[in-house]
């Protein structure tokens, strides 16, 4: 299985989000580079709004990760629920 | 249409903006609002199976791009304010921005202009309004990299005239001619050259280590321009692997067109990527990652599961991809050792690594750094503390496509350059690689009419009669300012008294 990945700015929002991604997604491998954290996992990987909503203690719209995003491999699913990062094969 | 729910949602906000939105002409022909659809090949039969994953609507992209604007600009202000460029690592450093400026940053204003002209000739207006939100991406990158590198204009030399240096300097015809070829092809021709082999393919291995390298190097002004900009990368990386899946999905004809597209500008965009491995290795001071390195993560993981990926639509890896584990040990110190020699006609500066710089160099490169090129490097730095430093005053010979020199060597042999030559009604052609000729081969009315800069100096097209004339009038580089080597430079000078240490007094520092 391929690795889907997604790279963050390190600043704060990224600490909720790497916080909600890794309780998501147990099978990921967080990396901390320069200015920024990887996030790497097999096959697939997902951000969801409950669990972040959950943490940040308000609402929050799945594009609001647009603002910390720095790269992503992997096809991409939006919707208002998640979005999900998938390699299919 | 009639809205059922208040609110709506994601999917359906991006179903009214791309297809409600659109109308079929009823007075025209289709054919003759969109003249350049069908000129290459491709085969669309049905426009609204295009998606963009992302849904991103017109009001979600003001809101969240205008934040970002926010965000970067008042950082921007922090890092002028309090002087940010006395406390990056080195004044060493840089040097790589007048490459990025002079080189990528008018290739984010080409990649505006491709994007708002391809944008105009789809049919879809799912393709509409992609094209749209990216070309106004590109206008803003290119924006925030002049704001960003103004700063340092004020402060060091070579910044003064990165447009017109873009225009006519020799090695920025590298990245110039990139784009210009890309902007000359067909639309769908365009969004695979650019959407999918340079955005999804290869723009990570310059604007996400590049970045964190310039993070680690003290530089918050550009890792905050370079995040922020690959911030909207991540929706136009993803663009790009929709263009393909579409095209490939629409007609099985469009295969073989899309494969050698993916070929050429595979190709293409791997030669162009050498100045950045040049500036990962030998123009950070503080170094993050080695070239070969990023390349494994970005190019032979990333790019391995993107063509597993595409394989079950008879896509295969782009040719030639096999060189890449060889060049990749090589291709850093091959551009270094070509600007070092050259540094006398570039607005920015060089030097030779120290030894612990060359240590480094060893143990990230262990099958060839010390075996092909250390020797020459200490050699160099001999010279130079000689009072001897080389310059090379024979202008090289040029790739008829890629424009770099023919510097590159031999996939099974490092000790040969490869060169390759090509005979087009009567005329012989060179080339770099099997890679770039195949290029030309395939289309030789088009790279016949490249503008090479080291031929256009021979014909006398350049002005002046020899190299400093035309680096000094033709190029306006400041002559003993910007170029030449970095010890002893005025900007070195300046460095040292910034830091305290009296340049008068202080003797230069040893190349070692």
């Amino acid at each position: 299985m391929s690795l889907v990945y997604l790279v963050l700015q390190d600043n704060d929002n990224a600490r909720y989000l790497v916080d909600g991604i890794t309780h998501d997604n147990p099978h990921a491998v967080v990396q901390h580079q320069p200015a920024m954290i990887r996030i790497e996992a097999e096959g697939r990987l997902e951000i969801r709004r409950d669990t972040m909503e959950e943490r940040l203690g308000r609402a929050w719209d799945v594009q609001e990760m647009l603002l910390d995003v720095i790269t992503i491999g992997g096809n991409v699913d939006e919707d208002d629920d998640a979005f999900v990062l998938e390699w299919k094969n | 249409m009639t809205a059922n729910k208040k609110k709506l949602g994601l999917k359906d906000k991006y179903r009214y903006l791309t297809r409600d939105l659109d109308w079929e002409p009823s007075y025209q022909d289709k054919k003759d609002i969109f003249p350049h659809e069908d000129f290459e090949g491709i085969k669309i039969t049905d426009w609204d199976k295009w998606e963009d994953p992302f849904r991103l609507t017109m009001d979600s992209y003001w809101k969240y791009q205008a934040e970002k604007e926010k965000k970067l600009y008042a950082i921007l202000d922090a890092f002028a304010q309090n002087n940010g460029q006395q406390t990056i690592s080195d004044a060493r450093y840089v040097n790589a921005l007048k490459l990025f400026l002079g080189g990528i940053s008018p290739c984010e204003y080409q990649a505006f202009q491709g994007f708002a002209r391809v944008g105009r000739q789809f049919s879809g207006a799912g393709a509409r309004v992609a094209c749209q939100m990216q070309a106004i991406d590109e206008l803003r990158h290119v924006q925030t990299q002049v704001h960003a590198m103004s700063h340092y204009n004020k402060h060091f030399n070579g910044l003064h005239d990165f447009a017109h240096m873009h225009d006519r300097v020799w090695f920025l015809s590298v990245p110039k001619s990139f784009f210009d070829d890309a902007r000359t092809a067909g639309p769908f021709e365009f969004l695979t050259a650019i959407s999918f082999s340079f955005e999804y393919v290869l723009t990570n291995l310059l604007f996400v280590p590049f970045m964190s390298g310039a993070a680690y190097n003290g530089d918050m002004a550009t890792v905050t321009f370079g995040f922020s900009a690959q911030s909207d990368e991540a929706r136009h990386m993803t663009l790009g692997l929709e263009v393909i899946k579409f095209m490939l999905e629409q007609h099985e004809d469009n295969v073989p067109i899309i494969q050698g597209w993916i070929d050429k500008w595979f190709w293409r965009g791997n030669r162009l990527l050498s100045l950045v491995g040049m500036m990962m290795d030998y123009m950070l001071p503080n170094k993050v990652m080695s070239w070969a390195e990023a390349w494994e993560v970005y190019f032979e993981e990333a790019g391995g599961a993107l063509f597993k990926d595409l394989e079950r639509y008879g896509i295969r890896p782009p040719k030639y991809v096999e060189q890449c584990p060889i060049a990749k040990q090589h291709v850093s110190h091959q551009a270094w050792a070509t600007f070092y020699q050259y540094s006398q006609a570039t607005n920015f500066h060089t030097w030779m690594p120290s030894d612990e710089e060359m240590d480094w160099l060893s143990a990230k490169y262990p099958e060839t750094f010390d075996q092909y090129y250390r020797e020459r490097f200490t050699f160099w730095r001999e010279q130079q503390e000689k009072g001897e430093r080389f310059y090379n005053n024979t202008l090289p010979q040029l790739c008829q496509v890629c424009q770099i020199p023919t510097i590159f060597t031999e996939p099974d042999d490092a000790t040969q350059l490869s060169h390759r030559s090509h005979v087009h009604e009567g005329e012989r052609y060179h080339f770099c690689s099997d890679g770039c000729c195949d290029i030309f081969k395939n289309q030789p009315e088009k790279y016949v009419q490249a503008w090479l800069p080291v031929h256009q100096i021979y014909q006398g097209n350049c002005g002046g009669s020899d190299v400093e004339s035309v680096v000094r009038d033709y190029y306006n580089i400041n002559i003993g300012e910007d170029n030449f080597e970095y010890l002893g430079s005025p900007e070195h000078q300046r460095w040292l008294e910034w830091k305290g240490l009296n340049p008068a007094v202080a003797p230069l520092p040893k190349a070692s």
